[in-house]
């Protein structure tokens, strides 16, 4: 037997009832008109909408797109998890206190939900109202791609981002990116990334550097510093990060790859985490929302030139201590595995042919790679590598389709 | 393009109907950066503040406006074949005077734009004009068209160096205008941020003037 059945039957009864009685009102000529798309938006978000695709070859499946944005939302929470606590604990062990995991947990959740909420709630609110006021103006219903990008914008925030930040950046990525080009699906570049990129170039001190990764640091830097992984290796090397990681009040921490791979260290929200992003990353699998192949052919690209790099090293001299670090390293560090799997596979910007995926998601992997050792300036390389291939996908998938056709025309 | 493509046959008034059109058309209708999307590379590179967006305004408008004139005055001399070197030699000497004008006379705004000034000679305006209009049209009306375009050029010029320059230093012609508060926005100094503001112009523009939507 269905085992939600009783709660559809009487919750579900009783909500659809609300909704019709509540409809009249936002139709034409009704009270509230001018609020009909939100009015649909949130409709459509409790209910599946009975209208079925009428044209056009398609494949029927219970799911639509709300329902598939919400998985990709489900998916990310683990690292919003990972990431509200290690906000909290890195703020407390930079200030001497709490070194252990669960040493003051309770605190360091509060923390960490009073810096991370209110980037969650600026992204949210901000976005989606500007994603509100589009709909309305244009007549067309509110699309549901920005539940997801909402969710994305503060993962991918050091914790102390001003929030206006947040909220100017949301705006910028929303409207230049998204509406400009015709919303939801029509969109070329990644929007939670783009809205990164915006402060990274608009405000970079905010988001680079070493002062910004633990939140309250900037109160009082000159107690403590703490880069990045990247960070201590674009400039010290990679034998610098097991010592000098971070130093708080009264010692230093340095960075053992399990750290890397727990989270436990400086960097965006939700980035740190490897192993949230890999639970992220099997549910969206799992449920077949994410592309594996994309995901899986960033990490062979990223690992493909890393090793290349490492050759380059031996082989000449560079006085770049970036190109020493070994290759699988780069898979941990920095935000390649966060962006591999929840920005890289972004439906409407990757690859959409099979083929196209696996070039799409090498190129990314092996970009990422050559921005984040070759050019100092940016530590982080996998934001604009994706920004960057975003950008060739439909140049890929065309020439993956012609030369289909040619392929299928010689055939006969 | 609405363009007049042959000379009136009688000009009677000096700014009729038509030739005010050559003046305004650039303007809006047939702006050469939003519309034609000529000369982007030096709307990019020399709006970083209004003073150079305006001399190099006035630069494009003096060059476009006298080579049309003179391209105008040979137009019947010059033979078909080696009309593009002419026009050419035309363009670089006009950007030459303009070049040593500036020199001497706003040597800090010379020093700044640097490379962009001789770029001039390679603006796409300034040859299009002279193609589209010079090459056909009497020189009174040749002159107005390349002043027109000019100053149709200049204008998203300005207006693109005011936003960058007011949110990316806080400053207009290098006056302090925004309180010390704001924080100034880096993005607004590179490149970039010119192709965006362009856009969004371009975006305005056509959401006032319909008839520039082509929806083919």
């Amino acid at each position: 037997m269905d085992p939600i059945k009783p709660i559809r039957d009487t919750v579900g009864k009783n909500l659809w009832k609300q909704v019709e009685e509540l409809e009249p009102n936002f139709k034409k000529g009704g009270m509230l008109q001018s609020l009909h798309s939100t009015f649909d938006a949130f409709k459509t978000f409790l209910f599946v909408p009975p209208i079925t695709t009428q044209r056009g070859t398609h494949i029927k499946d219970a799911i639509d797109l709300k329902r598939t944005m919400f998985i990709v939302v489900i998916a990310m929470i683990p690292c919003l998890l990972n990431g509200i606590f290690n906000v909290g604990h890195l703020h407390y062990v930079a200030n001497g206190m709490y070194p252990g995991f669960w040493e003051g947990f309770g605190p360091k959740i509060l923390y960490g939900l009073s810096k991370v909420l209110p980037i969650v709630v600026v992204s949210y609110g901000v976005g989606l109202g500007v994603e509100f006021a589009f709909a309305q103006y244009r007549g067309h219903p509110v699309n549901e791609g920005f539940l997801v990008s909402a969710m994305l914008i503060p993962l991918i925030m050091p914790p102390d981002i001003p929030l206006w930040m947040v909220a100017l950046a949301t705006v910028f990525s929303v409207v230049i990116v998204k509406e400009a080009f015709g919303g939801t699906g029509m969109n070329v570049l990644n929007v939670a990334l783009t809205a990164r990129v915006f402060i990274f170039f608009a405000y970079p001190t905010y988001i680079s550097g070493d002062q910004v990764w633990i939140a309250g640091m900037s109160d009082n830097p000159d107690a403590y510093s703490g880069a990045t992984v990247l960070g201590v290796w674009a400039k010290q090397g990679f034998d610098a990060v097991k010592q000098v990681g971070f130093s708080t009040i009264n010692q230093s921490v340095g960075y053992a790859p399990i750290d890397m791979f727990l989270g436990f260290i400086p960097g965006s929200i939700g980035e740190t985490s490897k192993l949230a992003v890999l639970i992220g990353a099997l549910i969206l699998i799992w449920t077949g929302v994410g592309s594996w192949r994309i995901m899986l052919s960033v990490f062979v690209g990223a690992f493909v030139m890393g090793l290349l790099l490492n050759a380059m090293d031996l082989a000449f001299d560079f006085n770049n201590p970036h190109l020493s670090v070994p290759a699988y390293y780069h898979l941990i560090a920095g935000g390649l595995a966060f962006g591999a799997v929840f920005m890289a596979t972004d439906p409407v910007t990757a690859a959409q042919t099979t083929t196209g995926k696996y070039i799409y998601g090498f190129l990314v992997g092996v970009l990422s790679i050559v921005i984040r050792v070759l050019n100092p300036a940016y530590p982080e390389g996998v934001m604009l590598a994706i920004l960057f291939m975003n950008v060739f996908a439909p140049l890929i998938d065309h020439y993956i389709i012609q030369s289909n056709i040619k392929r299928r025309l010689a055939r006969g | 393009m609405s363009e007049v493509q042959t000379a009136a046959k009688q000009p009677t008034q000096l700014l009729g109907k038509k030739e005010r059109r050559l003046l305004t058309d650039p303007f809006n209708d047939n702006n050469p950066i939003t519309v034609q999307v000529l000369g982007i590379c030096s709307a990019l590179a020399v709006t970083v503040a209004v003073k150079n967006a305006l001399v190099m305004s006035i630069a494009v408008m003096v060059v476009t406006g006298f080579a049309n004139l003179i391209i105008s005055l040979l137009r019947n001399t010059i033979p078909n074949r080696v009309r593009m070197i002419v026009q050419l030699v035309v363009i670089a000497s006009l950007v030459s005077i303009v070049e040593m004008i500036l020199h001497a006379f706003q040597y800090d705004v010379y020093k700044q734009m640097s490379v962009y000034i001789g770029l001039i000679i390679t603006n796409c305006i300034i040859m299009g004009r002279l193609e589209a209009f010079a090459m056909a049209n009497k020189p009174w009306q040749s002159l107005l068209d390349g002043i027109g375009n000019g100053v149709g050029y200049g204008a998203i010029l300005v207006t693109v160096a005011l936003f960058r320059e007011v949110f990316g230093k806080g400053t207009i012609m290098g006056y302090k205008v925004l309180p010390s508060w704001y924080e100034p926005n880096g993005l607004m100094l590179i490149p970039a941020a010119a192709i965006f503001l362009i856009g969004i112009i371009i975006w305005v523009q056509r959401a006032m003037n319909k008839k520039l939507v082509d929806i083919s």
